[in-house]
């Protein structure tokens, strides 16, 4: 899922201090799971700003809702419910939903709430690691399922490289060498001897390097 | 300037139970501040931060929250719970540049014991020192 924190909230708060009708929007999908940007988080986030304004002297109504999913134009389109009672959105979705309703919403005022940071997962309660990055050509099968693009610091993929010491990595002793773990892996499947072949030069087009992505299923449109 | 602080306790129905009884007039026999006030919850791990912050908001000048022993709570790990959520509360008072001694936690055990009403009484002299609300 797409992992976020909120922002501090004195940034927060520089954003709409000259708001006097404030909708912190929820959305209910990845950032509720990760408790960044969910009904319990819009509720706390609405009620420090309200306390931040009044402390800065400052007028305003804040209100807190929700929507499915800000990633979507059928859920977006339930922001019309709130029509005419806020002049600014600040959306506790990811950076996608703030676009989404930059984009559909051409005339709303919208801010986001989240800094959005890694695809991840949560092995531990109250802990996300990235596992992913997105980068649109996955080579997991070749690596026993574990991500060198997302969790070696250099996205190596012939590795590991001469800063792998023990098992870590040199950017951060408590930082697992993926390489490492790669080679123990494929090495409990028996399936060593593939790692003997080189990674050819990687095409990075698909991670974005080539522009901003997109997806159409002729399958799907209607 | 005298001031009187609005102090706003949310205090584990387990650990309250005793001082509560017989309407609190026990409690006030004790000193126990009068502006001091209390309200019950089931447990203090049903506590939510937006409650906590809601207290602030309804003009409360301090705040704090009394559960069970962090290794003895009734509910194995409410009072742990509140007391990640009154942290993250200190913590957002920081951030608004509000001293987070606003709000505190406390791990008291069971019954009337001298300490609940110390508790009261440490709370009730910090915030007439910290002076109103900045909210």
């Amino acid at each position: 899922m797409i992992i976020a924190e909120r922002k501090p909230l004195a940034e927060i708060i520089e954003m709409v201090q000259n708001c006097k009708k404030i909708l912190v929007l929820a959305c209910r999908g990845c950032v509720t799971v990760c408790s960044a940007g969910g009904e319990r988080e819009a509720e706390i986030l609405a009620s420090l700003i309200r306390l931040g304004l009044k402390k800065a002297g400052k007028k305003a109504e804040v209100f807190d809702a929700s929507l499915v999913r800000q990633c979507d134009r059928e859920y977006i389109d339930a922001i019309d419910q709130f029509k005419g009672k806020y002049d600014a959105i600040v959306s506790t979705a990811c950076g996608v939903g703030v676009n989404f309703i930059a984009n559909l919403r051409p005339d709303d005022n919208v801010f986001p709430a989240l800094n959005t940071t890694f695809f991840g997962g949560s092995a531990e309660q109250g802990e996300w690691s990235e596992q992913c990055a997105g980068c649109g050509d996955c080579v997991l099968h070749l690596t026993g399922g574990l991500c060198p693009v997302a969790r070696c610091a250099k996205s190596l993929m012939n590795g590991p490289c001469g800063g792998s010491v023990d098992g870590r990595c040199e950017i951060n002793a408590d930082v697992d060498c993926v390489w490492q773990m790669i080679y123990d892996r494929m090495g409990r499947l028996e399936r060593q001897k593939e790692m003997v072949q080189s990674a050819p030069i990687r095409d990075w087009s698909t991670a974005g390097h080539g522009g901003p992505r997109k997806l159409v299923r002729q399958d799907l449109t209607v | 300037m005298s001031f009187t602080p609005d102090i706003r306790l949310f205090s584990c129905h387990y650990t309250s139970q005793q001082s509560c009884a017989d309407e609190g007039r026990e409690l006030q026999g004790l000193n126990f501040p009068g502006n001091i006030r209390i309200t019950r919850v089931v447990c203090t791990g049903k506590l939510e931060e937006v409650t906590l912050l809601k207290a602030f908001e309804e003009g409360a000048d301090g705040v704090y929250v009394v559960g069970c022993p962090a290794d003895g709570c009734h509910n194995l790990k409410g009072s742990l719970r509140a007391a990640k959520r009154v942290q993250a509360v200190r913590d957002a008072l920081e951030e608004l540049d509000v001293e987070p001694d606003r709000i505190k936690m406390y791990h008291l055990p069971r019954g009337l014991h001298p300490e609940f009403v110390d508790a009261g009484v440490e709370m009730n002299t910090r915030v007439t020192k910290m002076g109103p609300s900045p909210f």
